[in-house]
């Protein structure tokens, strides 16, 4: 079936919609409160859903983190606030060791599978894939609806194991057996495991219904005259991050339904020759390395899940405030393909240690540091779009700026660590967590701010306070660069990452007052996403009125259609496109964009590529 | 009575924030939005170039203040290799760095908006593109040559001639095993493990157990100049072996004997001298998560000269004559799993 056969059905349905919509009056409207917001299948408002949703993990995961930093910065004080938080577990305001790794786990499994997968692609796959491609929703609304729904069920199993008696997983988000298989291992191996095992699972079908929604949809939906070659870069990378997702997530499921056999079916996938507990195990025969080539054939291309969608966001915010097209369009797509190809072949970085076979190291080493190749196209590509632009600094820029920076700053000690011989000292230490926090962690984040202040307008028709948002931004590029930048140095002298305290280390006990001066930034880059938050939300109702279709003078599908579009996007029918998305050149009128709605002139060829 | 003081407080300064924010709004409506905007443009230009100096200056003091805390020179051949290689990717890594970051604040700071300004319409160019597709790739190919070079010389095969330890990770030590006189390690198997007198499980049928001696404490004794080729094992969960001053690293595996050699080349007696810390010790650190107390999992490394190791070695009892007969008889006979020995790997190579 062509594409604008497609299109004709879904138009039809929707006319069809619309018009039963005006017979039956205002009274349904409001009986229809839990369709339109909670059982909803608009992506607009499931989009928003994902966002909301996001922020709550956010906030419990960064307050995890301000927890276990008051623990590394101050080992030897109590605090009050640690046992008003968490009870006996930090029984005279001193945190057990063993909540301690249950807060370092939980915190980086909420913050990369809940917070930037789930919430990242979440919102902006949902929120721009039908807007920018002119489609009045996703191809399967329904399964949609699903996917935020069954996230919202997985997250509230992972938020229930924060509560039950012997605590969360803590075996670190990476959950190795044999450590997180064996409940004599560790308290929070015990149900809390099962639980994080059981919504992880959960976690991974509700991102697939997604990614496969995003990927149908892209391919089928688009409007007459928006070819592959005329989509905005963000639809671009968040085609591929769907793809990415679609092969990689069903390996996790076999890692997590193994799990499960090995912890109550008795089977020895992952275990073998274990005494524990003062009796030998049984079990004879399993890897416990197979366990991680399984969970790092998805954790790898996770990373690229998650910082893919920020790459399109930015390119595309970087574009429209520098007044320039985005450069390098073709080279931008490819450079994607790139790294969605090779994100498949690096997976094996993380175990150059683990007792693997060197030559198999020394072709992953190979195949990892290739990765660098198309992502310093991208910011060669990035610094010559606002080359000789015309900037102005919206937050949105701001954040798009600062995810450059601290993308390039994390981006480069990957080059160390994804050397084998330099891994072999910096595995598993504070240099690790500088790189991947700067260069995934931090910078979606900054992508993710980006976008939520360049399509604030689109979500809720107002714009969000400018000195707020400045605000934010200057703490939290600063403090990120405070909290991450010494870090690196404790990592150089081979300070291991996920330990408690390092007061008995003659090696590792000199950097207490570094570790102060982290946590202190820490806690206040934390106290500014709450600024970000009271923004956010205050601004839905109270923030200023976008009074213009479109606010920042974009080309892009979106701002043409009205201020607070209702579900089916346009009100009359989609509009046609007839050029790419990044027409921003003079257009003869004194204006410097021409929106993708403009037929070409005659003089007029496509322009760009 | 002082948190709640706390909770008041941090409350007041968002209230406090918040209006600060809300003035902005109104002091653009009274100046006209456009002349704000305007204005507010030019100084987050130069909060670029702020953000710029605020960026390197931080680094430099950073620097400063963190390379005193830093390691010692690497103990081992392979570290001296590894300090070298680091050196080299950071500082290409701090140049690009610098350029990139130089590019990315200036650049933003001179085409700030300015009225009437039409940007220069850039879309592509081939050959740019091409320049940064190949410079970075045959950069990294120099990297990869470098960094796969020193890997195949860490990974080689131990030379000949080489000690032969082992170290068993459990939760919470490390335990370590020295052949004896005969010069090899015997068979061990882990239903023979048990707390009182076999923690590794050594199978008392192989005589080649019998000189083994078993540090309990993890104490790693090893020979200036001498290399060693430890044999890594775990009982119960993944540890990791990390030798943070001989920039050395790797994982101990239920079920899996991995291995890892280098050449001591300081005593520990000298790298005091060379510390200036009489309380120099160098330490193995449990780099793998493994449960409660892996923070703690500490082991130590001593290294000497061949004198002292042997003086050491003379003054420890083999494993085997620590256990009393009567123990021996009992665990013989009540051995639930007689074909242990059968399945035992032996670690002789």
């Amino acid at each position: 079936m062509s594409n604008e056969a497609i299109l004709d059905i879904h138009n039809q349905q929707e006319h069809l919609h619309d018009a039963h919509a005006d017979h039956s009056g205002h009274t349904e409207h409001k009986q229809h409160f839990i369709n339109k917001y909670i059982f909803s299948m608009d992506h607009k408002i499931i989009s928003k859903q994902f966002l909301i949703t996001a922020m709550f993990w956010a906030v419990v995961g960064g307050l995890m983190s301000v927890f276990f930093r008051i623990q590394l910065g101050f080992p030897e004080d109590t605090f009050v606030i640690l046992q008003k938080f968490l009870g006996d577990w930090a029984h005279g305001g001193k945190m057990d060791p063993e909540i301690y790794y249950g807060l370092v786990t939980i915190h980086g499994t909420v913050l990369v599978f809940f917070v930037l997968t789930g919430g990242l692609s979440g919102t902006f796959s949902n929120m721009l894939i039908p807007l920018q491609i002119g489609a009045r929703d996703m191809a399967s609304p329904f399964l949609n609806m699903l996917s935020y729904w069954i996230f919202a069920i997985s997250s509230v199993i992972m938020f229930a194991s924060l509560f039950i008696a012997t605590g969360p997983a803590s075996g670190g988000w990476t959950t190795y057996p044999p450590l997180s298989a064996l409940k004599e291992a560790s308290m929070g191996s015990g149900l809390g495991v099962d639980l994080w095992l059981v919504s992880m699972a959960l976690f991974i079908v509700s991102s697939l219904l997604g990614s496969l929604n995003y990927i149908v949809t892209i391919l089928n939906m688009r409007t007459k005259g928006m070819s592959m070659n005329r989509m905005p870069l963000t639809v671009w990378s968040f085609l591929f991050t769907a793809i990415v997702g679609v092969l990689s997530f069903p390996v996790l499921v076999s890692a997590v339904v193994l799990l499960i056999f090995d912890r109550h079916a008795g089977t020895s996938f992952f275990l073998s020759e274990i005494f524990i507990a003062g009796k030998a195990l049984p079990n004879v025969g399993g890897s416990a390395i197979l366990y991680q080539h399984l969970f790092w054939f998805l954790g790898h291309p996770e990373v690229y899940i998650i910082i893919l969608p920020t790459m399109g966001i930015v390119s595309e915010i970087l574009s429209v405030h520098s007044r320039k097209p985005i450069f390098g369009y073709v080279a931008m797509i490819i450079s994607m393909i790139g790294i969605t190809f090779l994100s498949f072949l690096v997976w094996a970085h993380h175990m150059f240690v683990s007792g693997m076979s060197p030559f198999v190291g020394s072709v992953f080493t190979l195949l990892t540091l290739l990765i660098a190749i198309p992502s310093s196209v991208k910011v060669f590509n990035w610094l010559t779009t606002i080359w000789r632009g015309n900037i102005k600094f919206t937050p949105a820029m701001m954040f798009a700026i600062g995810f450059v920076s601290v993308f390039i700053s994390g981006g480069l000690t990957g080059l160390h660590v994804g050397n084998s011989s330099l891994d072999v000292h910096l595995h598993d230490t504070y240099f690790v967590i500088a790189h991947f926090h700067l260069v995934m962690g931090v910078a979606a984040f900054f992508g993710m701010f980006a976008g939520v202040y360049h399509w604030f307008p689109k979500m809720y028709g107002r714009q969000m306070n400018n000195t707020l948002a400045y605000i934010h931004f200057f703490v939290s590029f600063i403090g990120a660069y405070v909290i991450f930048w010494p870090m690196h140095y404790e990592g150089m002298a081979g300070m291991p990452r996920r330990y408690y305290e390092y007061t008995n280390w003659e090696s590792f006990k000199q950097f207490g007052e570094i570790n102060q001066v982290i946590s202190i930034a820490a806690i206040i880059v934390f106290f500014a996403q709450l600024v970000f938050l009271l923004n956010f939300f205050v601004s839905i109702w109270k923030g200023k009125k976008v009074t213009t279709l479109n606010p920042w003078q974009a080309t892009t599908l979106e701002w043409t259609t009205p201020i607070k579009p209702e579900h089916g996007n346009w009100e009359g029918d989609i509009p046609e496109v007839h050029r790419w998305a990044y027409d921003y050149k003079d257009n003869g009128e004194g204006g410097d964009f021409i929106p993708q709605t403009v037929p070409l002139k005659e003089s007029e060829k496509d322009s760009g590529h | 009575m002082s948190g709640l003081l706390l909770v008041v407080l941090v409350v007041l300064t968002y209230i406090i924030l918040f209006q600060i924010a809300r003035s902005s709004e109104i002091i653009a409506q009274i100046q006209g939005e456009e002349a704000y905007d305007k204005k507010r443009n030019k100084y987050l230009s130069y909060s670029m170039i702020a953000l710029m100096v605020v960026l390197f200056v931080g680094a430099y003091y950073c620097h400063k203040y963190l390379m005193p805390l830093m390691l010692p020179v690497a103990a081992s051949n392979h570290g001296v290799e590894y300090d070298w290689l680091f050196n080299v990717t950071t500082i290409l890594t701090l140049i690009v760095f610098f350029i990139t970051h130089v590019m990315l604040f200036v650049f933003a700071y001179i085409y700030r908006r300015k009225e009437n300004k039409i940007p220069f319409h850039f879309a592509h160019n081939n050959k740019l593109e091409i320049i940064w597709t190949t410079v970075p790739a045959l950069t990294l190919a120099i990297l990869i040559a470098l960094g796969l070079k020193t890997w195949f010389t860490m990974t080689s095969d131990a030379p000949k001639g080489a000690m032969r330890i082992e170290i068993v990770g459990k939760q919470f030590n490390w335990i370590t095993r020295y052949p004896g006189g005969d010069g090899v390690l015997g068979k061990r198997y882990y239903t023979n493990i048990n707390e009182k007198d076999n923690i590794l499980g050594l199978d008392w049928e192989d005589s080649k157990t019998h000189d083994d001696i078993v540090i309990p404490n993890g104490e790693l004794h090893l020979v200036k100049d001498k290399p060693v080729e430890l044999i890594i094992g775990s009982r119960d969960v993944v540890h990791d072996v990390g030798l943070p001053h001989f920039r050395m690293k790797m994982d101990a595996v239920p079920g899996i004997t991995s291995r890892m050699w280098f050449t001591p080349t300081i005593t520990t007696e000298e790298m005091k001298a060379i510390t200036g810390n009489p309380d120099f010790v160098y330490e193995i650190a449990c780099d793998q998560m493994c449960g409660k107390g892996h923070y703690s999992m500490r082991g130590v490394v001593i290294v000497e000269t061949q004198k002292e190791y042997d003086a050491w070695l003379r003054k420890q009892k083999s494993y085997y004559s620590q256990r009393s007969v009567a123990t021996n008889i009992e665990n013989q006979s009540t051995n639930e799993n007689p074909s242990s020995s059968k399945l035992s790997m032996n670690l002789k190579k």
